[in-house]
């Protein structure tokens, strides 16, 4: 049942502040991990069939207009998994017990939760606050300057998507009378391509307000600051999953199952997605900072994934929703490197940095596993996603296919300057005693690669799969 | 003439917004934020929507500047040379603000405002469900939501606040 999705970390929230000395601070890790498994193995089983709300029985008045499909499990999938390597990267790389960070984490699984399964336009701006309140809180979390700060610039852009579209929302309420998903598109559908101004000026503000949230150029100046000052536990899950269940999968979820009909918007969404993946890949280029790097970086792949939405294809949508989770693999992967690194040399300033592939073994071959994906280099994930969508763009706009290309060779460039800076070349004597970092980190980097490998070697199954479940 | 009273109560509720920003004294803002909500809840009532009205008065322009008088009531405030350094650099670094926003409002009346076809609204009917059944009937959901976004904001006073009182 969809319920489960946001009751169950309600129930560790709740177990976690019991009035028991104590309690909540032994068990707040313990409790993160099954609830973070739990929601695993519920999305795995809702990916095999629709969940929709039960009718009878239970009808909890509380959640009438939920619902789970293909689409919405595996986000929920994602969510779980970053999330649980999230908190293994806590508990190992921080000295304190976690208990506020962990309660804030099932907080904002909650409000992602909550995003990924209502249906009703209004019930998704409720969820999507709670999820950029917490990301808010989490950023901050630690009272540092350089963290206060992003927060700050991620509340203020925020607030102005926010207003974008409670304005958008209230556009298309005027206009139909209703909110939820299935009105509008049946609303849209019946105007047959004529549309008034104010549902134009909705799609305007929906597009901008939540190209905000997903940090596409030119809306992306938050992003950078939010992900380098936030802890680092913190900044996986950000670049993992929050930013793009807040921002980039709304999108895709509007622009495939409401707003489908409006070609205008496809337009609109390849030429974003283009700047995006340009800009996106220029920025990372002139970066001496580790995460600041793979922030730029974050920026030009979402740029990829608006880019297949953006075709309006099956095909290209298959590729965005694959691009989607691979991304946020492999971007925590490399977030977890960038904390690994940091963690065993006090620095994320590359210059300062040199030839760690051979003290940290385990470190530098998953960050290259993590690096050819995001480039692209077959067979590993990122590959296949950035093949589909190159596929649906071609079929749509050659010129558009070939600067997505083209980009995919600055992503190379980047990320190979940062390996030669960081992990290969010469060893500078700072790093000349440095070591490992310790099993939680290696385990979580070794079981992203695992997926990263997996998903790219299994990848002819992953297509049947999704063939079977309609998604192509 | 119910649309003229509706016009100048909404030019009155711009004005005392306005002066919510515009006021160096916290005590005056938060008094003149409580007048905003309480002229809303007016346009609110006019506007055939009681429970809107009822929640706005109560909420908004009660219980909120209730918390914001506590809150002031326990700050201490700045020195008149203190306010007067602060006002100097933020007029310096703000003075285009409200050029772009008296810019923002031209755009708006002048050219969104006549695009606008208002003979369409809500003639679709959505689903067939009424206005007031779909803004408070149908959103059980959204209290869920709203129970999170309350659970989140305690962590964070928690979070970001606890410490500083213990030092």
């Amino acid at each position: 049942m969809p319920v489960l999705f946001i009751f169950i970390p309600l129930l560790a929230v709740v177990v976690l502040n019991l009035p028991v000395k104590n309690f909540g601070k032994k068990m707040a890790f313990g409790v993160g991990v099954i609830t973070t498994l739990v929601q695993i193995a519920l999305s795995l089983a809702a990916g095999g069939a629709t969940w929709q709300q039960a009718d009878s029985a239970i009808k909890v008045r509380l959640v009438a207009n939920l619902s789970v499909d293909f689409f919405s499990a595996v986000v929920l999938f994602t969510i779980g998994l970053v999330a649980l390597v999230s908190l293994i990267v806590h508990r190992c790389s921080s000295g304190d017990d976690g208990f506020n960070l962990i309660n804030l984490m099932l907080l904002i699984m909650m409000g992602m939760d909550g995003v990924c399964m209502v249906t009703d336009l209004f019930s998704l701006y409720v969820f999507m606050e709670v999820t950029a309140v917490a990301s808010f809180i989490l950023i901050a979390l630690y009272k540092r300057k350089e963290g206060l700060e992003g927060a700050f610039k991620y509340f203020m852009l925020s607030a102005v998507a926010t207003v974008m579209m409670l304005a958008a929302i209230a556009f298309i309420f005027m206009m139909t009378g209703d909110t939820g998903f299935e009105a509008v598109r049946l609303y849209l559908a019946g105007l047959k391509g004529v549309y008034p101004f104010q549902v134009i000026l909705a799609f305007i503000l929906f597009t901008a307000g939540l190209s905000v949230k997903s940090g596409l150029v030119p809306f992306h100046g938050w992003v950078p600051d939010a992900y380098s000052s936030a802890p680092n536990s913190v900044s996986v899950l950000l670049a993992g999953v929050v930013t793009k269940v807040a921002g980039v999968y709304i999108l895709m979820r509007l622009f495939r199952d409401v707003f489908k009909d409006i070609s205008m918007i496809g337009n609109t969404l390849v030429v974003l997605g283009l700047i995006s993946i340009v800009i996106g890949a220029l920025a990372a280029i002139g970066q001496n900072d580790f995460k600041r790097m793979l922030a730029y970086s974050s920026i030009s792949q979402v740029g990829y994934i608006i880019l297949g939405l953006g075709t309006g294809s099956p095909l290209g949508f298959a590729g965005a929703l694959l691009h989607f989770f691979n991304h946020a693999i492999f971007k925590s992967l490399l977030f977890v490197n960038s904390t690994a690194v940091e963690m065993q040399t006090g620095t994320r300033d590359m210059r300062r940095l040199g030839g760690l592939a051979s003290k940290m073994p385990f470190t530098g071959g998953t960050s290259v596993i993590g690096f050819l994906s995001t480039a692209g280099i077959p067979p590993l994930s990122g590959f296949w996603s950035k093949l589909l969508i190159i596929i649906a763009v071609w079929r749509v706009s050659v010129v558009s296919a070939f600067i997505a290309l083209l980009a995919s060779v600055l992503t190379l460039a980047y990320f190979l300057l940062l390996q030669r800076k960081v992990f290969f070349g010469k060893t500078v004597p700072e790093v000349e005693n440095v070591g490992e970092s310790n099993g939680g980190i290696i385990g979580a980097e070794l079981l992203l690669s695992a997926v990263t490998l997996v998903m790219g070697l299994l990848f002819p199954f992953v297509l049947l799969f999704m063939q079977a479940k309609g998604v192509i | 003439m119910n649309m003229t009273i509706l016009t100048i109560l909404l030019a009155f509720m711009v004005v005392s917004a306005a002066l919510c920003v515009m006021v160096r004294n916290l005590l005056k803002a938060a008094i003149a934020l409580a007048l905003t909500s309480a002229i809303l809840t007016v346009v609110m009532f006019m506007l055939d929507a009681p429970l809107a009205a009822v929640f706005e008065l109560s909420v908004c322009a009660g219980l909120v500047t209730v918390v914001f008088v506590s809150a002031i009531s326990m700050t201490k405030p700045h020195s008149r040379e203190e306010i007067a350094a602060k006002v100097k650099e933020r007029l310096k670094r703000f003075i285009y603000l409200p050029f772009i926003l008296l810019a923002l409002l031209v755009v708006m009346l002048v050219v969104l405002w006549p695009c606008m076809d208002f003979s369409q609204v809500m003639k679709a009917g959505g689903a067939g469900a009424k206005v007031q059944e779909v803004l408070w009937n149908n959103r059980q959901t959204d209290i869920l939501g709203q129970i999170v976004i309350i659970l989140t904001g305690v962590f964070g006073i928690v979070v970001l606040f606890k410490e500083r009182e213990t030092k």
